[in-house]
């Protein structure tokens, strides 16, 4: 069938694409020592220089699973934002009724 | 192709750090002075999107869109090859040439804040420097250029691609400048503040023009596929829409 064949050429295409891009981005981003930020070569390294140092963050989201409790919480809060306006911000506002009484 | 490559970012997306300024690195004076004036600005974006929203509704559907436009550009690690580092877009010409520049400051801000609370991108006493730098300097300097242009009569995509590089180098600028204030010392200020600059020029001079050319494509793809939409924000007048068809 053209239609059968036709998408597993596509499933083909995606299997055979998609990796070698997610390769070629990672290739970038993994590389262990250079593509530092600017902020560390630049801004935490003038500073530092200038007996400035970075602190660790206020709140380290890093410690346990934290960073899924306030992912968590901001689906949750989100969600009731979202559902609480949708029919104000989806459907469209009717328009006043009007006066169908005939005036004599 | 597109969905290719919006899956490979986010496959391989991790926190790019870039003008957001860390914890610590102010001394508190001059954090607190960043937010003082910072604080003024996002109060008149606050008022100017109630404004906004009074008088048509879909715009706080667009500012929501925006800031999740904004909080995934400002935090989308780019290697640039030229100089071996990574670095980040800013985003902020886009809001600012759709909304107008306060409510960009507003968008910016509310970007800001998640980033510093949930990725530790950017401190939170840092925050008023990081507001000032992307949200005011970057979204004025692209709205500025993007109006400015539009009336000496540049088309939409040049114009477009100035207010992206401006932003971009504008936001940079300003963090040379509040890094520089902040921690000299009894230092010479204009020294500092040029190495400074000039430390950012290898990643940041590509990386702007990167901006331009995507401030270009979004702005000129809106006006292909919903020129209503920039007539509604004053971006196009109908008669353009109507000759760009004829």
């Amino acid at each position: 069938m053209p239609d059968r064949k036709r998408r597993l050429k596509i499933l083909l295409l995606h299997m055979i694409l998609l990796p070698t891009l997610i390769y070629t981005l990672s290739f970038f981003s993994l590389a262990p020592k250079s593509w530092t930020g600017v902020d560390e070569a630049v801004v935490e390294k003038v500073a530092k220089e200038h007996g400035r140092e970075a602190k660790p963050p206020l709140i380290n989201t890093e410690q346990g699973d934290l960073l899924l409790f306030i992912f968590l919480l901001g689906g949750a809060v989100g969600g009731f934002a979202g559902g609480y306006c949708w029919r104000m911000l989806v459907s469209e506002k009717k328009a006043p009724p009007q006066n169908t009484k005939d005036k004599p | 192709m597109k969905r290719y490559v919006i899956i490979s970012f986010l496959a391989v997306a991790a926190p790019a750090h870039a003008m957001h300024i860390s914890e610590g690195i102010l001394p508190l004076g001059w954090a607190t002075l960043w937010f003082a004036l910072a604080v003024p600005f996002v109060a008149l974006g606050c008022r100017e999107l109630k404004r906004l929203s009074q008088v048509d509704l879909a715009m706080k559907p667009l500012v929501g869109l925006l800031a999740a436009v904004v909080f995934i550009i400002s935090c989308m690690p780019i290697p640039v090859p030229t100089a071996g580092t990574c670095s980040h877009p800013c985003g902020t010409a886009i809001s600012a040439i759709l909304v107008g520049p306060f409510v960009s400051v507003l968008i910016s801000t509310v970007a800001l804040l998640i980033q510093a609370l949930v990725m530790a991108h950017g401190g939170l006493t840092t925050l008023g420097a990081d507001i000032v730098s992307m949200g005011i300097v970057g979204s004025f300097a692209g709205y500025g250029t993007f109006k400015g242009l539009r009336r000496f009569g540049a088309s939409l995509g040049v114009a477009a691609f100035c207010a992206g590089v401006l932003t971009d180098w504008a936001t940079y600028m300003t963090t040379s400048l509040e890094l520089a204030t902040g921690i000299r010392g009894s230092e010479p200020f204009l020294p500092l503040f040029t190495k400074i600059m000039i430390a950012f020029i290898p990643t940041q001079l590509p990386l702007g023009l990167l901006e331009g050319a995507m401030t270009a494509g979004m702005v000129t793809l809106l006006a292909r596929k919903r020129p209503d939409l920039l007539v509604r924000m004053r971006l196009m007048k109908q008669q353009e829409i109507a000759d760009a068809r004829s």
